[in-house]
Parts: C-alpha cells; structure tokens; sequence
C-alpha cells in the first residue's frame, strides 16, 4: 500500500488577485512573485480520440481525454535551466494523433525516461476517487454477493461534464484577462469553487489556460453554471472622508487589494483550504512529490478531490482540484465508513446510527444494490417494511 | 408641466448622446465581449428609436463625425421613411444626406443603393439624391470599371440613363463593341485575353483577371503597384514584401494618424525596433498634421491608455482598441505642452505596446492625477477589472475630496460600443464618456463629452448640432478645416 498522511493544502507563494467576471463566471487568478524552480509542465496533446488507460488486467478505464501532461523537472535547478527556452514546447515531438481510435496508457502515471513524469491530471483524481475501494470488501462477510468479492466495485462510471458542455465557461476564459505572474486560477460559478488549478511557470499558465474549457467539471458546476442568474461585480468601496491627498487615495487604493485577497481566502476559498485532506503519494521525483488527496467526505459542504505537486516544504507547485457532487459525497461518506469498519455491515451501521437493515437499503440507493447478496438484501428490504408485513 | 417638460428634455438629450456614442463605435461587427449578432441587432434597435422619436436629432448626426456604417443606417432609415417627414425636414434632411454622400467612399454609397433596392425604398426623393450623387461622381468609366455591379444596380434602381451610349452599352451590352472609345474601359476589355492590359486597371479589378490568368502574385504585386490607392499600398506593402515585390511602397508621411497606428501595430516586434526612427517619425508627423492649430495649446495632459487582453478587439476588428488608443497617445502627445502617458501594463515604449494582461485602471488613474495635470484623457474600453469598480471609486473621491472645484478635466474615451448597454460602456457617473472612432477626431469629442455629464439640457444640444449642421452644409475655407479623412480613393 502506498502511504497515507493527512493534511491541508498549503498556498503559500501563491496570492490572490482581484477577480474578474463574467455572467455566473468568476475567475480569481493566483499570482506568484517566483516561479518553482526546477519543474515545468508540458501539454502533450493526444487529440480528440478516445483514451483509455490501463489500470490492471482485468479492468479498463474508459472516459473522454483531451489531455495528458508531462511533468519536466529540470535536472540542475539552476534557474536558467529552468526557464530556458528549451523546454517549452515538448508537445511537437510526440507523434502525431493517428487515424488509430484507441490509445493504451499502461499506467495512468509512468516513469519515461530519467527526470521526467507523464501523468494525466483529471484521470489521476477521478481514479483516485473510483478506486478509493476499488478492491470491494477487504473482509468477505457473508452479506457481500459473489460479484462484489470477486470484481469490487465495477462499473466505476461518475458523471463529468467539459468545460465546453459548462454554459458561460468558454466565453470567461477567452475573455479572461491574465495577469503577469499568474500561476493559477480558482474558478467559481454561482459563487461556489468549482475547481483551483495551479502550475509552477506563469509560461506553463498561459499554455494551459485554454485547455481549461476541455477539462472536467463536476455535476453540480453544470447545474450552477446552467441556473444560476449574472451575478453582482464585488466592486471596490473607497470612503471619501479622510483623504486628503493622492497619496492618501493610493493607499486606500492599495488597500482595496489586499482586503479583497483577505475576504477571498478566508471567505471563499474556506471550503477548498479549511478541511483535512487525505493525501496519497503517487510519485517522488527529486525534491517533487505527486500525490491524490481525498477529502473527508462530509456532507452538504465543499468536497474536492485532485492531484497535488508539492516540494520538499510542502508547497504546492502544481495543484488541479474536481468538486464532488452531493450524490458523490454521499456515496463516498457511505464507502469510507464501510472501510473505516472493515466492511462489516452491523458495525458500520452501529456507527452511522442506524439499523443494519437501513444501511442496506441506503447502500441499495447508493447505487451499489447489486453488492449485497440478493437474499440478504430481499430480507433488509422485509424488515424495512415492519414486522407486520410478511 | 415646466418640470415634465424638462425632465423630457434630458431624456432626449441622454438618448441622443447616447446614439451619437453609438454612432461613433459601433460597426455591426464583431467585438471583443459580444459577437456581430449582438453588435447589429443592437445598433438596428438604437436607429429605429432614435428615427421614431427625435427625427431631426438624427438627421442631425450626419454632420457629426459617425462613422461609414452608421451614416450609411442612418441615410437608409431617413430615405426609407421620407413619408413621416414635414417639408422643412426633408430639405435639411436632403442637404445632409447628399454631403454625407459626397463624403462616404464610393464602395459604401453603392452597398447603401444595394440596400436600398432590398428595402424597396425608391420613391422620388431617393432618386433625385442618387441622381445628383452619380452627376457629382468625377469619372464615370472609373466607377463603371471599378463598381460595374455597384453602378448597374443604382441605374436599374434608379431608372437613369447610363452617362454617355458607350458607358452604357459597357455595362449593360459589354459584347456589342468590339472597341472601346475611353481607354480604361478598352483596358478592361483587353485585359479579358491580353495580360499587359489589365496592369491598366485599378488594383481591386486588376486582382480578379491575374487570377484569371494565372499570374504569379509577387509579379502582379510589382506590376500593379502604380496603380494602387494610398490604402491599398499600406495594406499590401507587407504581404507584397514577402512576396519579393518591393515597388508596393507606401508613403508613411501621408497617412492618416488612426490607419498609420493600425499599420505598426500590424507589425511583429522585431520590425517595430529595426524601424523605429521612421515610424516614430511617421507617427509624429501624421500626428502633428491632425493636431493643426491646436497644437501645443493643451497644456499640461496626463493620459491613461488601455493595452490589456481586451484591447486586442476581435478577428472583425483586430486590435482596433490599442490603435485608437496608440493614435491618441501621439496625438496627444502633439497636442499637449507637457505629456504623460501611461499604459495600463505599465510599459512605456509606446511604439512596441501589445495587448496583455489586465485592467488596473484605478491605480494608473491615481498615477496620472498625481502629475496634478490638467487634463486627464483616459482610452479604455471601460471594463476596470483589477480591482473591478477601482477607477470608478477613484475618479468619485477625486471629485468629491480633492478637487470639487474641477480644476482638472477628466475626459473618458471610449472605442467599444457596449451591445447590451446601447451606449460606450462608462467609468463613473460624474466623469463623461465619449465614443471614440478616430483619434483624428478627439478634439471635438472632447468638445462634445461635456454634454454627457448628463447635466446639459436639451436647448444646449439643439444649438450645438445646428452649429455643426450649419458648419457641416457650408464647409469655411479648407485652410482652417482639418483636412476630412476621405480619401483621394478615386484619384487612380
């Protein structure tokens, strides 16, 4: 097993810029003054066709994928190295997309060659995400059926939408204003965080930012996004008495960016930098380690998933973040607690408050029924019906 | 009743300063933050409005500095409905269109016939006028040759005999002579089978036969070169140079300021540094020939100019917002005795401006007001997005705190017609926003800007667009008009 560790996400060098909008869309841009030194992305463009990635033998993982990155560390660190011109475009020398539908990845993240990572953003989280208990039941108590034991929990199928099926989203990020020095963007729409996206090169930005409409939103950003009316500029306020000077107006001026960086990483952001994450190495390289983290499944809150580039202080270099919706939180609340009791059906209800019975019909609506041996779950659907019925 | 009466009078005063704004930027075309959908079915809500209520205001506009698309509308709209019209208005009317007409390039009074013969408008008004536009046209067999569907449509529509038997049958029978009496119109029949004749014609009907002939496009470019217009030659003098043909050689000195901007800005960095001295001095030329008699006379002006991503337009309008704001800042710089500019990027080689990044408008207008200038032109397209709303708050304290008794003017201009507001979208309400087209006309925005602090009556207006109506109809002597834009277009 890989190791686990608990923590938050840690911003630090990113700032937060004033936000721009655009209908249900607002865009806010991190800034960083340096760039990380010693890691820069590529886009490795595999064209429209359809992906799928090899995960083991048995099963394969089919979605849509626009793209895959390759993750460059450069091997001295200095820092003309690192932003050299020499590594910027990688993704011309790959092959060119073939007539060939299909494309195995043998691994979703694989070493190639010495110093460089290749690893598909979205698809990390999301498998992280579907194969958190892709095993099924560690423990084969009798209730679990024969297919559970046997395949876990297959088909792993969730629901994402690109950012091109999101109304609104296209239109904000062509029109979007990028900042010198921008790493990063957190992306709201109806004024909740969809999504955080931060690269260590403000160049590796600029390259990425138009992929963003090609990336996976979770349902709930698709909801907003559809629902949700134009929503209000947070304007700047200046109170007129006591300036006397246009260096009084400058520094209230000035004043008015840093309160609103305060108010969004307090207020806006709580949801993504607040709670706990699990966090799960997938790949050290150098000082850099990439991992998943998971969040801690609490329901009617924020909960994100996503993939994390930190080095040796923690920072974050690289960070892409997917929001759950409320029926997948609900689902992954219901598996981690399973887990969290080695899958044993009356301890887990015990812990979650209610009767055995309950929580088979709770993990029947789940979606996950066809877990459960038939016979048992026809006896919890009885006892649900009172002891009358018979 | 005095008070409602008033109250209508601003409205009518907001509206059509409002129009004229419109009239100024908007296009029809593609902007950077609506698309030319948007951007038409707009701009045709504003003319019906506008015509349905205040039919003399409108035809007023025409002697405003609006641009080709929008005089051309407003022609339409006012011959379409000449029936709604008194006898006074429609000999004003009359008057106005027909010197708006002599102004337009031939190419948009032609599109205007096409419309018209698509609308159905031909009543007996419409034709005198064309009639009396196509009489003034200074070379017929020019137009024939150059705008042969163009003119044959206006004789169709407007039941006229063609200028002279042999124009005529050019246009109408081209296989009954076997030879034509007028060169260029013998030029044209020639050119069908004989290459050398077709370098005779202008360079638009001359590209259609090279293509027909096959001929290579460097070769046709340094042929054709002569023949080209003053446009043309700035427009093809890059692609002509890629294609080895050197003779396509514009004359930098004779360019209008705005299309002189629009040309460097067309241009890859390394060229801009490698020809710096004559563009530079291109630029101050062109500048100090718009400037005329004001020159120097502004004093002391601070300038806030916009070179964020937005000013990069759309594909329809390429960098239209950095060129009106790169011409207004060498204008300015003519017009001024002591200049500042500064970009919103924080650059300060104008001559290699690009548009990246965003809109810090607030700080650079806290910057500009603490040079204490005495005029502040701010080129923006108005979206203040870092901090949003910043420069809003800055100009109102400004105002309100540290200089209540307006010592500093503070003009805001404005290139980008804002569909979904019917208006250039504004900064803050106590600062006045001007349209803005060319750079060449900035002067009299200025002039004009003072009305939209939204406190001027309808009276004002009024008097205002009879001055420019009278001084529109009978033009002073041309030594103290600046020279208008159009365009010895048909000289070749």
């Amino acid at each position: 097993m890989t190791p686990r560790t608990t923590g938050t996400l840690d911003l630090t060098g990113l700032r937060t810029g004033p936000a721009q909008l655009w209908g249900a869309v607002r865009l806010v841009p991190l800034l960083r003054e340096e760039p990380v030194a010693g890691l820069r992305l590529h886009r490795r463009a595999l064209g429209e066709e359809h992906g799928v990635v090899q995960v083991d033998r048995r099963t394969t993982y089919h979605s849509y994928l626009p793209h895959a990155f390759v993750a460059d560390r450069t091997g001295d660190g200095t820092p003309v190295a690192t932003y050299g011109t020499h590594l910027t475009d990688d993704a011309a020398a790959g092959p060119p997309p073939a007539g060939m539908p299909l494309r195995l990845h043998h691994r979703l993240a694989k070493r190639e060659g010495r110093g460089r990572l290749r690893f598909l953003p979205q698809h990390l989280a999301l498998e992280g995400y579907l194969s958190l208990h892709f095993g099924g039941p560690s423990v084969v108590w009798e209730e679990w059926s024969q297919r559970a034991v046997r395949q876990g929990l297959s088909p792993r199928a969730e629901e994402a939408w690109t950012g091109a099926q999101v109304r609104g989203l296209a239109d904000a990020l062509r029109l979007f204003e990028i900042h010198p020095g921008q790493c990063g963007l957190l992306l709201y729409l109806g004024d909740t965080l969809a999504a955080a996206f931060a690269v260590p090169h403000p160049e590796d930005y600029r390259a990425l930012h138009p992929t963003l409409v090609q990336d996976l939103y979770g349902e709930q950003v698709h909801h907003y996004a559809t629902l949700m009316p134009p929503l209000p500029d947070f304007r700047a306020r200046i109170a007129g008495p006591g300036i006397r000077s246009v260096a009084g107006l400058r520094a209230a001026a000035r004043r008015q960016e840093e309160e609103w960086a305060a108010f969004h990483d307090s207020t806006m952001a709580a949801g993504l930098l607040g709670p706990a994450y699990a966090f799960r190495t997938v790949r050290r390289l150098g000082p850099f380690t990439l991992s998943r983290f998971l969040p801690g499944f609490r329901r009617r809150e924020e909960n994100h998933i996503g993939e994390i580039i930190t080095d040796e202080a923690g920072r974050t270099a690289y960070l892409k973040t997917f929001r759950l919706s409320e029926k997948q939180v609900r689902r992954g609340h219901l598996l981690d607690q399973l887990a969290a009791h080695d899958w044993h059906l009356a301890r887990t209800a015990a812990a979650l408050g209610t009767g055995e019975a309950q929580l088979g019909l709770r993990l029947e609506s789940a979606g996950f029924g066809a877990l459960l041996r038939q016979d048992v779950l026809d006896h919890y659907r009885r006892q649900a019906r009172g002891p009358g019925a018979r | 009743m005095a008070t409602e009466e008033s109250f209508g009078d601003l409205v009518a005063a907001d509206d059509v300063l409002l129009f004229v704004n419109a009239a100024i930027t908007a296009t029809g075309q593609r902007e950077f933050r609506s698309e030319a959908g948007e951007q038409r079915l707009s701009l045709d809500f504003l003319h019906s409005y506008i015509l349905g209520n205040y039919r003399e205001l409108y035809a007023a506009v025409l002697a405003l500095d609006v641009n080709d698309h929008n005089a051309a509308l407003i022609v339409q709209g006012l011959l379409a409905t000449a029936g709604e019209a008194t006898a006074a208005q429609r000999r004003t009317e009359g008057r106005l269109i027909a010197r708006r007409l002599a102004l337009l390039p031939p190419q948009r009074v032609y599109r205007l016939i096409r419309e018209l013969r698509r609308a159905k408008v031909n009543n007996r008004r419409t034709r005198a006028i064309l009639r009396d536009w196509l009489a003034a046209r200074p070379d017929p067999a020019l137009d024939a040759v150059k705008y042969r569907a163009g003119l044959k449509l206006a004789l169709r529509h407007t039941h006229l005999a063609p200028p002279g038997a042999e124009l005529g049958d050019f246009l109408f029978r081209p296989a009954r002579r076997s030879a034509f009496a007028t060169p260029l119109l013998d030029s044209w029949r020639r050119a069908h089978y004989q290459q050398s004749a077709l370098y005779e014609l202008p360079y638009s009907v001359a590209e259609g036969f090279a293509a027909k002939h096959g001929i290579t496009r460097g070769t046709f470019l340094e042929k054709i070169a002569p023949r080209m217009t003053r446009q043309e030659q700035l427009r093809l003098q890059e692609s002509g140079r890629r294609h080895g043909a050197e003779a396509v050689r514009a004359d930098l000195a004779r360019m209008p300021l705005t299309r002189l901007a629009g040309y460097v800005l067309g241009l890859p960095t390394d060229d801009r540094v490698r020809r710096r001295a004559e563009l530079t001095e291109a630029l101050r030329a062109a500048a100090r020939r718009a400037a005329g008699p004001h020159r120097g006379s502004w004093g002391r002006v601070a300038a806030v100019l916009d070179d964020s991503f937005s000013a990069t337009g759309s594909g329809q309008k390429r960098r239209r917002p950095l060129t009106a704001a790169l011409a207004c800042h060498f204008l300015l710089e003519a017009l001024a005795a002591e200049y500042t500019p500064l970009w919103t990027s924080g650059r300060t080689d104008a001559l290699l401006v690009h548009p990246l990044g965003p809109t810090p408008l607030g700080l650079r207008i806290v910057d500009a007001l603490d040079t204490a200038p005495e005029r502040l032109l701010i080129v923006s397209d108005g979206w203040d997005n870092a901090p949003p709303g910043l420069a809003a708050e800055v100009l109102r304290v400004w105002r309100t705190r540290l200089d209540p008794d307006g010592r500093t003017s503070i003009v805001h201009l404005n290139p980008v017609y804002d569909a979904e507001d019917f208006d250039v979208r504004r900064l803050a309400p106590t600062v006045p926003t001007a349209g803005l087209r060319d750079a060449e006309d900035l002067p009299t925005l200025v002039g004009l800007a003072r009305f939209a602090e939204g406190r001027t009556g309808l009276p004002e207006l009024t008097a205002y667009l009879d001055e420019r109506t009278r001084a529109f109809l009978d033009p002073p002597a041309p030594a103290t008009t600046p020279v208008p834009e159009p365009l010895p277009e048909d000289a070749r």
